[in-house]
């Protein structure tokens, strides 16, 4: 190493100790002000929750601390640490489709727009239409890369390869929707959004004339059953007469297939549908010009199917992704599996369709009412499956989290699933 | 029981033509393209790109005329990439073909992003009065959009110009032996890149029907590897457009015919169901190959390096 490279590699190391010596400076003088402007996040109103309990809401974040085995976030997180002056939390989003497909990641795409409202100093990362496999991985890392310090994986299918990676970024807190298990830097949350696909069925059963039924789901996962079976249970409640035909696309969106069920469905009688798909357009539409009623899923539908359009289940995740993210700045989250539905106002009920008369909107309404309160547990048992096993015993009410490893379909559904 | 299969017939049928649309003009445009000693695999991206700009021409112009033919055009368009790569360039034609369907995907997801939430009109079925009204097959076949009644009359006349006209026996000859074409006075290049461009409006078309007629929307990779399966129904169809049409509707009512078993309950998963249209179309590939080796063009050989 010659003189000059030596002078050069002594400025270096200079630099870099006065950068690092500032940043140290600057944060601890930050720290207060940063800490001031997360405050800023109120607490979110019943209005932001849907007509839900914010005590009951900031309860569930609470006791789901409380069950965890992990570390809260103050212990290994870099997003629980002061922001260095001039810079914004950056946060990774990943959507398994397009943010415009009036479903699924729609909903999830507005939650994290409700982020950017509540917090100044927040960038968000996006990253749309990544598929299930290690993409999801090299799409994580690279947002990692660009200084994301919380990763929301949205879709089912992440679990598997983003669990691959927690290890290999222990500072960086993961985020999944809709997984069962947790570990030390990663956390899941879901909505018990059966609550409405219950009411739902309320609906449908009102409604119906033909007491034939249509589901269209995508892959025979826990969820999706569940939602099944909450139709069901709903649209039985009030017609015990309905049957509910449960048909699968083996594809979180394929429009071409979602058309062709809703024209089978036509065909063979059905006259509402409800489905559990990501991207829902086509299918709404379709279902309008075969002129059957539509009981929507994760997005208000309502202008797609101006006629058809019942009611629907509605994701409320910004106040939820907001809470999630304040907790792991405080450096209070610990990783953790939540559920919370209405009662805390993670889910919410669509904008009735000018088809529905003032009677079937009411008993829609005292449902949703009625499970908000937890007066109606529609899971108590008995519940028999499809083969006349009793999967539910008598008087028995499953947790949320039991709820969520349902593999099997109620009797009164017409269907398989494997 | 015989109601129950009366109801799974219709419904099949009812179900079949939807899909089998699409993927009968992919077919159709595939069939010429082979029938000029080429094969092109990017009929999957040509597809994707006459859905996308077809949905977005409509958009913007509110005339799915309009759609139909920017579909058509963004078609001809990739399959003119590909024209120019084989033709001039002499790249290898399936990865060509295959890069550009890939490449098609891509360019599509983008050009689309803003338009995944819009809303269309459409192309809406027309009933043809009469014909609509035969029982069990009316509605399934005559109660359909534009596109699909132009479908049907197409196979007819695109066997007939390959088998009674001049301009379609100097495109068999070239994909026979273009040499001995060339010794007859035709430019075996010029008739390739013709067949290209057409394929390509085709599966554009193909494209157009999906995202217009059928689903009124668009997402990205709608086509969901129907432009593969065209490749794959162009065998089955042994080069001929008229069972090229036989293949589209049992691939279309193959789709249609397992969401019915499911919506009935069949004590079939779901899963070996969805496989259906791959299956027979494999089927076909394995038991016919020998059959449809002495049908396939002579310059196709060449390509697929196979010996009948």
């Amino acid at each position: 190493m010659n003189r000059i490279e030596h002078q050069k590699l002594l400025q270096h190391i200079l630099i870099a100790g006065c950068l690092v010596i500032s940043v140290i400076l600057s944060s601890a003088a930050l720290a207060k002000t940063a800490d001031a402007a997360w405050s800023m996040a109120t607490k979110p109103t019943k209005n932001d929750l849907a007509g839900g309990s914010p005590e009951i809401f900031s309860k569930a974040f609470h006791d789901c601390a409380a069950s965890s085995q992990f570390q809260p976030t103050a212990a290994f997180a870099d997003a629980a640490k002061p922001l260095p002056t001039g810079t914004k939390l950056k946060i990774g989003f990943i959507f398994v489709g397009s943010q415009q497909d009036l479903g699924y990641n729609q909903a999830a795409f507005n939650g994290s727009r409700y982020l950017e409202k509540i917090y100044s100093n927040v960038e968000i990362l996006r990253a749309e239409n990544i598929p299930e496999n290690a993409e999801v991985q090299r799409v994580a890392e690279q947002m990692i890369g660009q200084g994301a310090k919380i990763i929301f994986a949205t879709s089912f299918g992440y679990s598997g390869p983003i669990k691959q990676i927690v290890d290999k970024y222990p500072r960086v807190v993961f985020l999944h929707q809709g997984d069962l298990e947790a570990k030390a830097n990663y956390g899941a949350y879901f909505g018990d959004i059966w609550q409405l696909q219950y009411s739902n069925g309320i609906a449908a059963g009102r409604m119906t004339k033909s007491n034939k039924l249509g589901f269209i789901g995508a892959f025979p996962i826990p969820q999706t059953l569940l939602n099944c079976n909450a139709f069901e249970l709903g649209a039985r409640s009030v017609n015990p007469k309905v049957q509910t035909t449960f048909v699968l696309t083996n594809n979180w969106a394929d429009p071409a297939k979602q058309v062709t069920a809703i024209n089978t469905m036509a065909g063979s009688g059905i006259d509402v549908v409800t489905y559990q798909q990501d991207s829902t357009r086509a299918l709404v539409e379709a279902a309008e010009r075969k002129k059957m009623y539509v009981c929507g899923y994760h997005e208000d539908g309502s202008p797609s199917a101006p006629n058809g359009w019942l009611t629907g289940a509605v994701w409320n995740w910004g106040p939820v992704y907001a809470e999630l993210v304040g907790e792991i700045i405080k450096g209070t989250y610990r990783p953790c599996v939540m559920f919370a539905g209405l009662e805390a106002g993670w889910v919410k009920v669509a904008r009735f369709g000018k088809s529905v008369p003032p009677d079937v909107r009411k008993s829609v309404l005292d449902t949703v009412e009625r499970l908000r309160s937890g007066m109606i547990k529609p899971f108590t048992g008995p519940i028999k499956d499809q083969g006349g096993t009793v999967k539910i015993k008598d008087g028995v009410m499953p947790t949320s989290a039991q709820l969520q490893t349902i593999d099997w379909l109620m009797d009164g559904v017409i269907g398989r699933t494997k | 029981m015989n109601s129950l299969w009366l109801i799974i017939l219709t419904g099949a049928l009812t179900g079949a033509m939807g899909p089998g649309i699409p993927v009968l003009y992919a077919t159709y445009g595939e069939l010429l393209v082979e029938r000029a000693g080429l094969i092109n695999l990017g009929t999957e991206g040509s597809m994707l790109m006459g859905a996308c700009f077809g949905f977005i021409a409509t958009v913007e112009t509110d005339n799915v005329a309009i759609g139909i033919l920017a579909g058509s055009l963004a078609g001809a368009l990739l399959s003119l990439i590909y024209a120019y790569l084989v033709i001039k360039r002499h790249t290898n034609q399936l990865a060509t073909g295959f890069t550009l369907a890939l490449f098609g995907a891509g360019i599509t997801a983008y050009a689309g992003k803003g338009f995944v939430g819009s809303r269309i009109e459409g192309i809406n079925p027309v009933a043809i009065p009469l014909l609509a009204d035969i029982p069990l097959f009316g509605r399934a076949f005559f109660q359909q959009d534009i596109l699909t009644y132009v479908a049907y009359i197409m196979g007819p006349l695109l066997w007939a110009f390959l088998h009674y006209t001049r301009p379609g026996l100097s495109l068999r000859a070239v994909g026979e032996q273009a040499d001995i074409a060339f010794a007859g006075g035709r430019n075996p290049a010029a008739w390739q890149f013709g067949a290209i461009i057409a394929g390509g409006m085709l599966a554009g078309m193909g494209g157009a029907e999906l995202s217009l007629g059928l689903t009124h929307c668009w997402i990205e990779g709608m086509t969901a590897g129907r432009g593969f399966i065209a490749v794959a129904l162009v065998i089955f169809s042994m080069w001929s457009p008229l069972r090229a049409m036989v293949g589209a509707f049992l691939f279309g009512g193959a789709i249609g015919f397992q969401l019915q078993l499911q919506s009935i309950g069949a004590p079939i998963s779901p899963f070996v169901l969805d496989m259906f249209p791959y299956v027979i179309t494999l089927f076909v590939l394995t038991f016919w190959t020998g059959i449809a080796l002495r049908a396939m063009p002579e310059g196709l050989k060449e390509v697929l390096k196979m010996n009948a």
